[in-house]
């Protein structure tokens, strides 16, 4: 089983020290390109989460079995296979999502931190730490598209969780919040330059917390060893 | 190019910032001859505007404030982009432009000298993408205005969006010159159509837009006679307009504008020698400078006939700021006595 510590090590890993968003830059891809509103960024992400943890539970699964040489390919026809099942889910399901989404569920099979995860972290790991670790980061992942895309959708346009109704429904409709009525929007926010600008602030916005949490510490270890005991 | 070390030249950043500006006199008078009192109140608004945010982004670096405030650099960003706005721009339309020309093209960056980018026209690539319909509201020159607006209204509808009474939108702004053939383009009109059913045409660019355009190039030529800016980039920049617009124009004189036309538009001549001669964003080799300046004039023609956005001197140069230090690598001129590669 997995113990206290262990998972905690897992959480601060994939929501913070290894984000995969920020820290790694990895499956920046879907993160520009879907990241234009809160309801594209979070249906994208847990997609993801599914993917990611499914896909490493499969592969630590099976990792004893799969020869060194050949795992890339096996691997990634798990990881397709189970992006198949969500992408003729969300089509069945909330097929007006489905169409704005398009092309980026399948494209989560090519999404760089989940071969990543598979790869680093399944292949060599229990499957249930693999699936907490698979699932983490992928919520690490997650996390930094919904900060994005609700920063994108308030300067864009002024509101959060438009497009819910596609999502959840249409009786979901009156959920959207406008936070700035009037607003003539600003429309660099939306287009692709936007996700960039957006992604650079929020890694300098991570780096400048470190950054500050690291003098803090070093400050604190200096009057601790100048004060002797 | 710095000065050899026998020449005794009190040559300091102030000093070239200084005398850009006062080259840039001669087009502003112009322009408030031309078009009103718009831009006088925009320029002053921008001035103000830079400077606060210049301080800001030197107080929150931990810079000194006054050597940095006194260089002047902020100024002429605000400047060259004022000129490059509508003169009637609403204040907040000027705000955002100087928000990311100051804090994100140029401090984000480093600072003065460490920009990739032409902060001024960073600003302008922004405004120009994010807020369509209030660029291209360009104030009518007086001579075509139903009414000119005083001094007092300009400053009513910058700051307030509001109109005397009875004026409608339509009496005090319209389309440019480019605005409107690309407009008549897309409706299938041919250019000679286009032009003889618009007012906006003069007689060589657009009403009005042609003086301006002029006293830049007075200016511009002053600021060369005083070697603040070297001749390469600004003739290339014209030569890559001229050439790229005459091969087009003789392919189809019908689509495409004569390469005068296209060189008397305000925004050409402000870019060849104003914004194109940047010292810190521009090739810095002579044979790089002529690289830089032609490819700049072309892609402006390219994107004015093809591209999505009227007007292209901004992208233009912006993409080949992005190429300068590709193009600075392989121009930089052989050594003194080194023997030539064949």
């Amino acid at each position: 089983m997995i113990s206290k510590q262990e998972f905690a090590t897992l959480a601060h890993n994939g929501l913070w020290k290894q984000n995969s968003g920020v820290v790694q830059l990895l499956g920046l891809c879907p993160l520009l390109a879907i990241s234009s509103n809160v309801v594209n960024a979070l249906s994208l992400g847990l997609a993801t989460v599914f993917v990611m943890a499914a896909s490493s539970l499969a592969v630590s699964g099976v990792r004893n079995f799969v020869p060194h040489e050949v795992r890339i390919p096996v691997f990634i026809l798990i990881i397709a296979a189970l992006v198949t099942i969500i992408d003729l889910a969300l089509n069945a399901f909330a097929h007006p999502l489905y169409l704005v989404l398009g092309i980026f569920i399948p494209l989560i099979t090519t999404n760089c931190i989940v071969l990543a995860r598979a790869d680093a972290y399944a292949s060599k790991n229990h499957p249930l730490h693999s699936a907490l670790d698979g699932a983490l980061m992928g919520l690490g992942l997650t996390l930094v598209l919904v900060i994005l895309g609700g920063l994108r959708e308030v300067a864009g346009q002024g509101t959060l969780l438009s497009g819910i109704d596609l999502a959840l429904g249409p009786a979901a409709k009156g959920w959207v919040i406008t936070l700035l009525p009037d607003y003539k929007g600003f429309l660099l926010a939306i287009l692709p330059p936007g996700a960039f600008l957006g992604l650079g602030l929020l890694i300098a916005g991570r780096n400048w917390i470190e950054q500050r949490a690291l003098r803090r510490a070093q400050r604190d270890a200096r009057t601790a060893a100048a004060q002797p005991a | 190019m710095t000065a050899s070390a026998h020449i005794l030249q009190k040559g300091s950043v102030t000093r070239v910032m200084l005398l850009v500006l006062a080259c840039l006199l001669p087009g502003v008078l112009a322009y408030v001859w031309q078009f009103g009192w718009g831009i006088v109140i925009n320029l002053a608004w921008a001035s103000i505007l830079a400077l606060a945010l210049e301080a800001l982004a030197l107080r929150l670096r931990s810079y000194p404030l006054k050597p940095f405030l006194a260089d002047g650099s902020a100024v002429v960003t605000a400047w060259l982009l004022a000129l490059s706005l509508p003169p009637l721009a609403p204040w907040w339309l000027t705000l955002v432009g100087m928000l990311f020309a100051i804090g994100v093209a140029k401090h984000l960056y480093g600072g003065l000298g460490q920009n990739i980018f032409n902060p001024a026209m960073i600003g302008f690539a922004v405004l120009i993408i994010s807020f369509p319909a209030q660029m291209t509201q360009w104030a009518a020159p007086l001579s075509l205005a139903a009414q000119p607006l005083t001094f007092g209204e300009s400053l009513g509808f910058i700051f307030g969006g509001g109109l005397p009474p009875g004026l409608g939108l339509d009496a005090v702004v319209s389309a440019t010159p480019l605005d409107t053939l690309r407009t008549g383009l897309l409706q299938q009109h041919t250019l000679h159509e286009i032009q003889a059913a618009s007012h906006v045409f003069g007689s060589v660019g657009g009403v009005g837009g042609e003086w301006v355009a002029a006293a830049y190039l007075a200016g511009g030529l002053i600021l060369w006679a005083l070697r603040i800016v070297p001749w390469q980039v600004p003739a290339a920049f014209l030569a890559g307009i001229w050439l790229t617009a005459g091969f087009l124009h003789w392919a189809d004189a019908g689509r495409y504008a004569a390469p005068w036309f296209q060189i008397a538009t305000p925004s050409a001549m402000l870019g060849a020698f104003f914004i194109a001669t940047d010292p810190v964003t521009g090739a810095t080799t002579p044979r790089g400078r002529l690289i830089f300046g032609l490819g700049a004039g072309f892609l402006t023609v390219i994107i004015r006939a093809f591209g999505g956005y009227p007007d292209g001197v901004a992208f233009a140069i912006l993409l080949m700021n992005l190429c300068v230090p590709l193009i600075d690598a392989y121009t930089q001129p052989p050594v003194f006595g080194a023997a030539k590669k064949k």
